[in-house]
């Protein structure tokens, strides 16, 4: 039944593609669209819950996925690669976000693209994506997810391009897929560093089958050391370098995070799905899957957490300066997603999921409803041509508010949880060979990004739907972004005003600002939750954690060391459900009560993390409220120049290269050279050839005379002897 | 003696050939060529071929170069060869490629001084005309038959190929006096 | 006066006089006088087989010296009226003027 979750959307893209082509009927590609997905949503729901579902509620320590072998695609000596999905406690709540936040996104899609030329296309490519998602999500091994992940690259190159007419969004298409590609390199390598490791690329041990699990042989492996020589030994943390390079392209790192901002050119309901909720955290997804890998090499956790950081810092100091309200809903991306990957990088990985759940949340309601205020505004982008927004569209102002509380991280909106616990789990980090201090270290970057988190989204907010009405401006002094809002600047600041959306696009919305208000709960940490009486585990923990393996304590596997990692899941345990060694928790399955210092601190910090969110909106208010258009500073509005840096650096020399080097030097040169000379050479020979027929008779005679010579040359030669013995 | 005889008659013929070609006037090549027939028949006689000697004289100084010197002076060439030069470059091929000749020429006459071999002393009979009228008339008779048709076709040849109006006349139809009154 | 004369001076000077003649045919431009360089081909042929019939003490060289002769006589004439012909066509008698056996 697992299979119908992906072939469903893909039907739906195939049916809107043939058939929808001819009807050209929006009502029906978009109920064919937005049910193939909702039968998705529902499989997914139904196989999640039962009663012996993937996320086997009631059953702790059962990690036994749902399987579903669709056929053997590659068997080939001892490569084997089936085309096999597996659902288990991870891949289940993937799937369940993905497919929900999808649905969600579809439906809004159905009224925001309505009267554009390419319905049926943008519905199949869109179906196309949640197939490939879904697929990458669900693979049972690298090879299958690896699939989901080059199809999930195309189908947002489809996305971003689809757009004919805007000059702007094939270049970004290209930009996206190339700087996937750069980072598809280190997935494939790192796929065939696994196989070469364990002879095996598959997530869990499928015995009927004769094949064995490549992270449950890793994860038996003895633990790398730490240093710079292991990232180039050949060895795991190889591995787990050369599949974060992966992870950096697909999901918008420093370096390769750069085809993210351009990607805005497409339509909002694309980088409200692809580039907010779902393809972007695949990294994200890859890296918890390969939790046993990186458990076991310590410098590529370095590496994880020190990128995550970094990016998320980098991306928010941009943000803070753009004025397209999607770009800098852009660059909360890019920046959320570095603290996904601080997360795992610190050994947090439940927590990095969680908040990769709750992003989707409220980053796809923050898209969403930034393309409802789009729509509204008739298709102008730029905020300071915005204002006052919220007495024409009241729904969306109360929704975006919604996720603009998550994201800024206050209580009791789904972000609060799931950073805080990231930042939490970053300073209380001590695991095998992190230099002493730096779990700190990324405390504080991690806070003073979660400051300006807030403040860029207050002013977000606030140039948007608060002050003074701009959008009667005609002109406003030093625009840049002309393209798209030149041709509707003039027409809509005479002619229209903002209005409200449609049904269609608003009841998402609303959706999406509940999830982001209540969707939190269901992480509530310990400390918190133990003020109400509550389970050591919060019911997410519970259901994610067995399946993830922990970082591993480098002093010995005895009951106390064990018990002073307690804010890591319990003793790491293979995936297919057998214990490594015995737990010493108590039997309520979870992890051992932290003690009473652990838990004041852990509330501190709690406490910390909103004062921070609070000071960050504060300061937000008070900055643009009075003055939205206050200039930001130019180095941080030109995004510290890295297109241009890479253009110069990188783009323009192989532009230059190939154009002067391959092209005129090695192709015309040597090449056309080589056939240009050839043919002279006929030529020439034709030329000297051509006095044998010339027509003179002297040079007749000439020739008559050589050929006579030849021949009486061989008989002398030759008959030497036959003269010999004439004469004799 | 006869060494003597040989050298002096040898560097006539060469002498007179090298000048034969040398000049430009064809008529002095003419001249030229009959002094080569003339030494040539000398070196006959001295071995012992007189009757081959005589035929030499007759027939080719005494007739073809007569004949070749009628042409000439019928076709009245005086101008110089003063015209532009084509194939500039065939002079040094053909001096190449005679050297070439010449050097298998040697070539083959160094294989053949290996044999040994008795050189003539005495006068042999084997040039006298009787001898070689005996040897043409009996066991050289077909060759000598098929020569003389040879000249025969060689006469008619030449008659109808000099003849004023070409190689063949066009048939002058002299039937038809009354139908054509144009004159 | 030293010793007399070897066949082999015999065969060389023909060689020489035939490799003249060679010279002359491809040099020579008159076409007269390439007609001519070539009887001084023949007669070097005319020497060798003069000479082998006279050291081998056979006639057969000689009848044949008699019959090549009379051969070089007809070519003499037909070569001749052929020469005249390519006069009244011409008005030239430089051999290169009569290239037209090309492509």
């Amino acid at each position: 039944m697992l299979r119908y979750i992906i072939f469903a959307p893909l039907a739906g893209a195939v049916i809107n593609w043939l058939v929808g082509r001819r009807l050209r009927n929006e009502r029906f590609i978009g109920l064919v669209a937005c049910a193939s997905v909702g039968v998705s949503t529902l499989i997914a729901f139904y196989l999640a819950f039962k009663s012996n579902g993937a996320l086997h509620i009631g059953e702790p320590n059962d990690t036994t996925p749902i399987m579903d072998h669709l056929w053997t695609w590659i068997q080939v000596g001892s490569f084997r690669a089936d085309f096999g999905l597996a659902m288990d406690r991870l891949s289940g709540i993937y799937a369940l976000f993905v497919t929900f936040v999808g649905l969600l996104i579809h439906i809004f899609a159905t009224g925001y693209m309505r009267g554009d030329g390419g319905y049926y296309r943008f519905f199949a490519y869109l179906n196309l994506f949640m197939f490939a998602m879904l697929t990458l999500v669900l693979a049972d091994n690298f090879l299958l997810m690896f699939v989901g992940w080059e199809g999930v690259g195309l189908c947002s190159y489809l996305l971003i391009g689809f757009y004919l007419d805007k000059e702007e969004a094939a270049p970004a298409a290209k930009k996206a897929f190339i700087a996937n590609r750069v980072g598809d390199w280190g997935f494939i390598l790192g796929l065939m560093l696994i196989f070469f490791t364990t002879g095996s690329i598959s997530f869990f041990d499928k015995s009927s089958l004769g094949v064995k699990s490549a992270l449950q042989t890793i994860a038996t492996m003895p633990i790398d050391g730490f240093g710079w020589h292991a990232i180039f030994a050949g060895g795991i943390t190889s591995i787990a370098v050369l599949l974060f390079i992966g992870a950096i392209g697909k999901s918008a790192q420093i370096p390769l995070f750069v085809w993210l901002p351009d990607a805005m050119a497409g339509p909002t309901p694309v980088s409200a799905l692809i580039h907010a909720a779902t393809m972007v955290t695949a990294g994200v997804y890859m890296v918890v899957r390969c939790s046993a890998i990186y458990t076991h090499a310590p410098t590529a956790m370095f590496i994880v957490a020190i990128t995550g950081a970094a990016t998320a810092l980098f991306a928010a100091t941009i943000g803070i300066a753009q004025n397209d309200i999607k770009k800098v809903l852009a660059y909360s991306t890019i920046s959320q997603l570095g603290y996904m990957f601080l997360a795992c990088g610190m050994g947090a990985f439940v927590a990095a999921i969680f908040h990769v759940m709750t992003h989707a949340f409220f980053k796809a309601q923050l898209f969403l409803g930034s393309g409802s205020v789009i729509n509204g505004m008739h298709h102008e982008q730029d905020m300071r041509r915005m204002g006052g927004l919220r007495k024409y569209m009241p729904v969306t102002w109360l929704t975006m508010c919604a996720g603009w509380l998550a994201i800024c991280g206050v209580p009791i909106f789904a972000g609060f949880f799931s950073k805080d616990e990231i930042l939490w789990k970053t300073w209380s980090a001590s695991g095998s060979g992190m230099p002493p201090g730096f779990g700190k270290a990324l405390w504080f970057i991690g806070a003073v990004t979660a400051l300006l988190t807030a403040v860029y989204m207050t002013r977000l907010m606030v140039m948007t739907f608060w002050g003074k009405e701009r959008f009667h401006v005609a002109q406003i002094d030093n625009l840049r972004d002309e393209n798209h809002a030149q041709g509707h600047a003039q027409v809509n600041n005479l002619r229209h005003t903002p209005h409200e959306s449609p049904l269609s696009m608003t009841i998402p919305l609303i959706v999406l600002a509940v999830l982001s208000t209540v969707g939190g709960l269901v992480g509530v940490p310990y400390a918190i939750s133990s003020l109400t009486g509550g389970h050591p585990e919060n019911y997410f923990e519970q259901t994610l954690e067995p399946a993830i393996s922990a970082v591993p304590n480098t002093t010995s596997n005895s009951a106390e060391a064990a018990n002073q990692l307690r804010w890591l899941s319990p003793p790491p345990q293979p995936v297919d459900g057998k214990p490594a060694f015995a737990p010493t928790q108590e039997s309520n399955g979870g992890e051992a009560i932290p003690s009473a210092a652990e838990i004041s601190q852990e509330r501190l910090f709690a406490l910390i993390s909103v004062a921070i969110a609070l000071l960050g909106i504060g300061i937000g208010w008070l900055m643009f409220q009075s003055q939205p258009l206050r200039q930001m500073p130019r180095l941080l509005e030109n995004k510290y120049y890295v297109d241009e840096i890479y253009d110069a650096a990188i783009i323009n020399p192989i532009h230059v290269g190939s154009r002067v080097g391959l092209w005129k030097l090695f192709d015309v040169g040597v090449i056309d050279g080589l056939i240009h000379d050839l043919g002279r050479a006929v030529i020439d020979f034709g030329k000297t050839i051509r006095y044998m027929q010339i027509g003179f008779v002297r040079a007749y005679a000439a020739i008559i005379l050589a050929g006579a010579l030849i021949i009486i040359g061989y008989f002398a030669y030759n008959g030497a002897h036959v003269l010999r013995f004439l004469v004799r | 003696m006869l060494a003597l005889l040989f050298i002096l008659f040898a560097g006539m013929a060469i002498g007179c050939a090298i000048s034969m070609v040398a000049q430009r006037n064809p008529l002095y090549s003419a001249i030229s060529l009959i002094g080569v027939f003339i030494s040539l028949a000398c070196l006959y006689v001295t071995l012992s071929a007189p009757f081959i000697a005589a035929v030499q004289v007759i027939v080719y100084a005494g007739a073809i170069m007569v004949l070749v010197v009628f042409v000439i002076m019928l076709l009245n060439v005086d101008q110089p060869e003063r015209q532009p030069r084509r194939l500039r470059s065939l002079v040094p091929i053909a001096v190449g490629l005679a050297a070439i000749l010449f050097a298998e020429a040697a070539f083959i006459i160094f294989f053949v001084q290996q044999a040994p071999l008795t050189p003539t002393h005495s006068i042999s009979n084997v040039g006298l005309t009787s001898s070689i009228g005996t040897g043409l008339f009996t066991s050289y008779l077909l060759p000598f038959e098929i020569t003389s048709i040879l000249l025969l076709m060689a006469i008619v040849g030449a008659m109808s190929l000099a003849r004023r109006g070409g190689l063949i006349r066009p048939r002058v139809d002299g039937g038809e006096k009354g139908t054509n009154n144009r004159q | 006066m030293n010793m007399a004369p070897q066949l082999s001076w015999y065969l060389a000077l023909s060689a020489v006089l035939f490799t003249i003649g060679v010279v002359g045919v491809l040099v020579k431009r008159n076409v007269i006088s390439m007609f001519m360089c070539i009887e001084l081909m023949l007669n070097a042929v005319n020497l060798t087989f003069v000479a082998f019939s006279s050291f081998f003490r056979d006639v057969s060289g000689q009848l044949f010296v008699f019959i090549v002769m009379t051969v070089a006589a007809a070519e003499a004439a037909v070569g001749l009226g052929i020469i005249i012909s390519i006069f009244r066509n011409r008005e030239s008698l430089d051999v290169d003027d009569s290239s037209v056996l090309k492509l």
